[in-house]
């Protein structure tokens, strides 16, 4: 359950920049989550509700995005399809993931006095 | 305040971060791995489910190893038994005890170092906690990944656990003598699996109670020594 602590990583980042900016409370957060990521949407999800209590983002919501992966070759761009070896049939080079293995915080909205 | 009519209202700003929310974490990987580079020690960061044959590997490795200086820090839960083993096995060894955590992070790692001869090291194995899934998430600083996957564990796993077997540098699919005893299992078919989730699929065959497969880990191990450039592989 390594959710609990990208949630504690992301509240103090936001506590940071919310700080930053003097802000008094923050409204909303988005995020980005890639399928290839090794973090589970709905176990983040559930662990922010948890440790957002008296903090900074007790009453934001999180806007939580998922980030399909996307296997391409480096060379001819020709998309790996899912499940296929992760080389191109057509230049046998190694894929390289083009989408999918994203831990982002993009936007924070925070009201500020 | 209101930009409209003056009336009080706060104001909702947006701002725009786009940035790694373990940031923190890679930042002290960094670290960590400046450290590393400028005393010469390749870093492992070995990893894989309870039970895959890791410290086992590790012990055969000692015995075969001549006169590299070898060293682990063992992520383990609640004991020190890998540690000890380790130990025994004539590796320089600590334990980080995680309590509850799944997982190494790199400031583990660098606590972990502390009070640790690590700078005398030619290579420093992390042992990282028993589990496919979260240690993958986390950089530590080292050059590169290693994931140990026994054959008992069935040739599934790598499509089941696409996010470890992408990271990895280097499979070894250990208890390969126990190949014999499982008709199901089929060295052919993990590699396969292994193709579909790793874009550089390499693996090695071993057996750490027969040797088998050693020699071929010990010369990986060596080239990973002469090419280490911890800079390209952040």
């Amino acid at each position: 359950m390594h959710e609990y602590s990208i949630v504690q990583a992301l509240l103090e980042r936001v506590a940071a920049e919310a700080h930053a900016r003097r802000a008094t409370s923050v409204h909303r957060l988005t995020i980005r989550i890639g399928e290839l990521s090794g973090v589970e949407p709905e176990l983040l999800a559930t662990a922010y509700a948890t440790f957002r209590e008296r903090t900074i983002c007790e009453r934001a919501e999180l806007d939580l995005r998922t980030i399909a992966a996307r296997w391409e070759c480096p060379d001819c761009g020709r998309a790996i399809s899912r499940g296929a070896p992760l080389t191109c049939a057509v230049c046998a080079r190694p894929a390289r993931l083009a989408a999918g293995d994203e831990i982002m915080l993009d936007r924070i909205e925070m009201e500020v006095p | 305040m209101c930009d409209t009519c003056g009336c009080g209202d706060p104001e909702i700003v947006p701002v725009d971060v786009h940035d790694k929310i373990l940031a923190g974490n890679d930042r002290i990987a960094a670290h960590n791995r400046e450290h590393f580079q400028e005393r010469g020690v390749t870093a492992i960061n070995l990893m894989g489910s309870p039970g895959a044959g890791k410290t086992a590997v590790l012990e055969a490795t000692a015995r075969l190893a001549g006169r590299q200086r070898l060293g682990a820090l063992a992520g383990d839960l609640a004991t020190e038994r890998d540690a000890d083993r380790l130990c025994r096995a004539g590796i320089t060894a600590k334990s980080i005890t995680t309590g509850s955590a799944c997982h190494l992070d790199a400031d583990m790692v660098h606590h972990g170092l502390h009070h640790f001869p690590w700078r005398e090291l030619d290579y420093l194995f992390i042992e990282n906690v028993g589990n496919l899934v979260c240690p993958a998430v986390y950089d530590l600083g080292q050059v590169a990944n290693v994931v140990a996957l026994a054959v008992t564990e069935g040739d599934d796993k790598p499509l089941k656990y696409p996010v470890m077997f992408r990271k990895a540098d280097l499979v070894l699919i250990t208890k390969i003598d126990l190949l014999p005893h499982l008709p199901d299992v089929s060295l052919e078919a993990i590699v396969d699996a292994l193709a579909r989730v790793m874009p550089r699929p390499v693996s090695i065959p071993v057996s750490s109670r027969t040797g088998t497969g050693m020699d071929r880990w010990l010369r990986w191990l060596e080239q990973q020594r002469v090419t280490a450039d911890y800079a390209a592989r952040i």
